[in-house]
């Protein structure tokens, strides 16, 4: 469906780009995951056409899109901030591809209430779009790309910008209705929740290249990299020599899975990993800030050597902040991570 | 360029080689588009501007084939040039700071402020920019000078004083700030300012932080127009300034129509020129940094009734400036013009429809100048529209030195003598395959060329601040770029293109310098007819110059006022 071939964009002497290679099957959802000018707007911009390339190519079902214009690639792309003509209302907004594209008056105006009706806005066509809220905009600018019937979907931050309950909600709509419809879907987004409810496959990039590619459990379970686990948010990675089924760290001796790669790499400890005993027990640390997280409490612990842990406590039995532990640490969640 | 897109197109898979050539044939081709909307406005400015004034430069700087550079220092060492040139310069920088000061409040209550009455009262102040400046010289004249309203009140008279010119200048331009600023400010999201205020700036610091830096390149449009037309200002400082204060432009037109001394005069015209010439390039200069994509939102909800006495201080004040300034100029001109021996009555506006009793100053009822100035004012805004739209088209995106240099082109005709290129017009296109001399279009043609800035100017700023991203979201639902410009710019712009419209318009009835040299006698124009009226002596000259003028004024105020509905009607779209 559309393929990258080491795709590159530079801005000066900067690559926003750097020889990146994608893949989107049919009928797939795929989400670019990075932080901010980590590339993955520019991206989605060279396949809309939006940016030109600096080198590389960018095929759609085969064929070269070099020298292909932005209103012939027949693409739908959701914009951060919804973008919606704020001169037309809803109606107007959601049949503005269906018009480029020469539909009938008649069938647009079905196709519009049939997408309204989709995305949850049944009748709103007259309505003007400054009067809608952000998730009815973020609606209306779906249905709106979703009218012409692009090959591919592409969503910039889809979901940025509206509350957190609303943003949940949305994302499990969404995964529905492109299942339903088999769309194809490419989005970026910076939010890890977000893009492991949505997609098939996670992308996660850096500085303009790709740091790993995987489906959300493969990601979420083996991190490719000390980045990739920092920016899903594990903190507990640490410098190791890896001998046998043991590590060690300035932490002190931890156990690894067995058959992990050996010799120095960074590894990774997750919270549930780290198993909170009394005093005498293991590597002694003094606990930190606890922080109440529904199910369960993240509590960080200052070592008396090696960065600081984050650990996960059950809700009984948290010890108090000041306390002295003592850490002992699980093979099962710990992950040997190759030096990039 | 279309050939190198098909081609690219119907090769799909290409090696790595090929890759860089047609990344360069599409800039190429952006370049094309952008060279192909500047063509039109570049043939017509070489065409009917900088041929026609070069002809008559050169007539009056060439003797015998040579170029005689050596007039400029014989002219420019006079005293009394040396005077003109001074005061030229002093009298221009004090009434566009006057103009700003007395007309940035009355931008603000405009943009601002809900009221009743507030759309006549728009067109109201719009009027006085549409009146030829001969006919805004007389009314102040009525005003302040001899015999004048004040005069007659309390004794008191500005006409021999600068006074007079200044107050003139700022009746004339108060619309150019309230319409150009006030325009922009209407679509200002008040949020921006309310976000300020929030964050600890107080009312006026949010002000000066938020919203002037928005309005800045509004605000530097409106002062450019403003010192350029008191810098070339003609009419009024014609009357009002009498021998005391002549400014280049009248002097301009006393060496050519009067003295007939033709190398003072073109000197004098490139004084000019270089002058306006050096402005624009620090305009252009300055602004060039300052462009930014602006959220623009609908003006009605952005203006509200004023709250709490400061509000209500502040619109009175606009009220009464307005009423002082510019209502009150315009009252005296219709009492003069029903001012007969012995009362008040109509004689002499049943006089403009007879012939006859003007038989020794016109071929035709000055009647007939109405609708002659009608016309060709319809058809030079129809140009200047086209002209100015394309202009406006190209330098909406980022560009480079040639694209902002063309830009500055664009404002030339502002400061360029009207009486120079008039009479360029007379004596450059007079030869096949541009014999023009005996051709109607002359006349519209030399109008539009007034209005193509005007177009220009007021369309750019608001096509630069529609964010790009709308025009994307237009592409990539499947747009052409100019079909993205006709659905995404077109409709956000049509407020300003409307604007736009007016200014031409206005300016194009209102026009004076060039038309009174190449408008036929058989077909004059209004301002040319009552200039006429006011060249000859006598009480019914004097009477119907005054009726024509109100009349002006009224068929200005009535095309304005249906602008101002046609702006309304429109306004249920944003």
């Amino acid at each position: 469906m559309l393929t990258l071939e080491s795709a590159t964009v530079r801005f000066g002497d900067r690559a926003a780009l750097d020889a990146v290679d994608l893949e989107v099957a049919e009928h797939e959802i795929v989400c670019v995951l990075g932080p901010s000018g980590s590339g993955k707007s520019t991206l989605l911009r060279i396949v809309a056409g939006l940016q030109q390339t600096d080198g590389g190519r960018v095929l759609l079902d085969g064929a070269d899109q070099d020298g292909v214009p932005v209103h012939r690639r027949g693409l739908g792309l959701m914009f951060q901030d919804h973008q919606l003509f704020p001169h037309r209302d809803v109606g107007a907004n959601v049949a503005f591809g269906l018009r480029m594209h020469g539909v009938k008056r008649a069938e647009q105006d079905r196709r519009v209430a049939e997408l309204l009706d989709l995305v949850g806005l049944p009748g709103a066509e007259r309505r003007a779009v400054a009067a809608l809220s952000g998730g009815e905009q973020q609606r209306v600018a779906l249905a709106r790309a979703l009218a012409p019937r692009p090959k591919l979907l592409m969503l910039d931050e889809p979901l940025g910008q509206l509350d957190r309950s609303l943003r949940e909600r949305l994302v499990v709509e969404l995964r529905t209705l492109f299942g339903r419809l088999g769309t194809t879907v490419l989005a970026v987004t910076h939010d890890q929740g977000e893009a492991f409810a949505l997609a098939d496959r996670v992308v996660v990039m850096r500085d303009g290249r790709i740091a790993q590619v995987g489906t959300p459990l493969e990601v979420w379970r083996r991190p490719a990299s000390a980045f990739v686990a920092r920016f899903l948010g594990f903190d507990n990675v640490v410098d190791a020599m890896v001998t046998g089924e043991a590590a060690i760290t300035d932490w002190g001796k931890v156990p690894v899975p067995a058959g992990s790669p050996q010799g120095a790499c960074d590894l990774l400890v997750r919270p549930a990993g780290v198993l909170i005993g009394g005093p005498q027990d293991g590597l002694r640390c003094t606990v930190g800030a606890r922080t109440f997280r529904g199910n369960h409490v993240a509590v960080k612990l200052r070592p008396e050597r090696g960065p600081v842990l984050d650990a996960e406590c059950a809700l009984e039995g948290t010890p108090d902040e000041g306390a002295q532990v003592g850490v002992t640490f699980a093979a099962a969640e710990s992950v040997v991570l190759p030096v990039v | 360029m279309v050939l190198a897109r098909s081609e690219v197109a119907k090769t799909p898979v290409r090696g790595p080689g090929a890759r860089g050539k047609s990344a360069r044939a599409r800039s190429l081709r952006g370049g094309a588009v952008r060279l192909g909307l500047m063509a039109v406005p570049a043939a017509f400015f070489a065409l009917f501007f900088a041929y026609p004034v070069v002809a008559i430069v050169g007539r009056g700087l060439k003797s015998g084939g040579v170029w005689q550079f050596g007039r400029f220092g014989e002219v420019l060492s006079r005293p009394d040039i040396q005077h003109v040139l001074w005061f030229t310069l002093w009298q221009a920088l004090a009434s566009t700071a006057l103009t700003l000061l007395i007309a940035l409040p009355g931008a603000y209550a405009f943009a601002r402020f809900d009221f009743p009455g507030k759309q006549l009262l728009r067109a109201v102040v719009t009027v006085p920019f549409v009146l030829p400046t001969v006919v805004v010289g007389t009314a102040f004249l009525a005003l302040l000078g001899r015999g004048g309203f004040l005069d007659e009140l309390w004794g008191v008279r500005l006409d021999t004083t600068v006074w007079a010119i200044l107050l003139a200048h700022v009746f004339f331009n108060y619309a150019v700030v309230v319409r150009t600023v006030g325009g922009l400010w209407s679509q200002l999201d008040p949020r921006q300012e309310e976000a300020a205020r929030v964050l600890g700036a107080g009312r006026f610091a949010a002000w000066r932080r938020v919203t002037l830096p928005a309005l800045g390149p509004a605000v530097a449009a409106a002062t450019l127009m403003i010192f350029l037309f008191t810098f070339t200002s003609f009419g009024v400082v014609q009357i009002l300034g009498g021998p005391g204060f002549s400014t280049l432009e009248v002097e301009i037109y006393r060496q050519t129509a009067q003295l007939l001394d033709l190398p003072t005069a073109a000197v004098l015209t490139l004084v000019q020129f270089v002058a306006v010439g050096a402005v624009l390039a620090v305009h252009a200069w300055t602004v060039r940094r300052r462009e930014t994509a602006l959220r623009l939102v609908d003006p009605a909800r952005t203006a509200r009734r004023p709250r709490g006495t400061g509000q209500w201080a502040l619109l009175g004040g606009v009220l009464l400036t307005v009423l002082v300034l510019i209502l009150l100029p315009l009252a005296v001109l219709v009492e003069r013009s029903l001012d007969v021996s012995g009362g008040h009555g109509f004689a002499f506006y049943r006089a403009l429809g007879s012939a006859e009793a003007n038989s020794g100053t016109f071929l035709v009822a000055p009647i007939e100048a109405i609708g002659n100035s009608l016309r060709y004012a319809l058809v030079a805004t129809l140009i200047a529209l086209v002209v100015g739209g394309l202009a406006a088209a190209a330098l909406t995106r980022k560009a480079g030195r040639l694209v902002r240099g063309f830009d500055a082109l664009l404002m030339l005709p502002l400061g360029v003598s009207a009486v120079t290129v008039g009479f360029g017009f007379l004596i450059s296109l007079d030869k096949p395959p541009l014999d023009l001399r005996t051709s109607w279009i002359l006349v519209p043609l030399a109008q539009a060329l007034v209005g193509v800035p005007f177009v220009v100017r007021t369309m750019l700023p608001v096509l630069r601040a529609v964010d790009e991203r709308l025009r994307e979201a237009a592409a990539v639902l499947g747009a052409s770029p100019w079909r993205a410009w006709r659905e995404v710019d077109l409709p956000l712009v049509r407020r300003a293109l409307l604007v736009a419209a007016g200014f031409a318009f206005a300016v194009s009835l209102g026009e004076f310098g060039a038309t009174v040299f190449i408008a036929r006698p058989d077909n004059p124009t209004l301002p040319v007819a009552v200039s006429r009226l006011l060249g000859r002596s006598g009480e019914l000259n004097y009477g119907q110059a005054m009726a024509l003028s109100t009349i002006l004024m009224l068929v200005c105020a009535v095309s304005l006022l249906l602008l101002e509905r046609i702006r309304t009607d429109r306004s249920g779209e944003f």
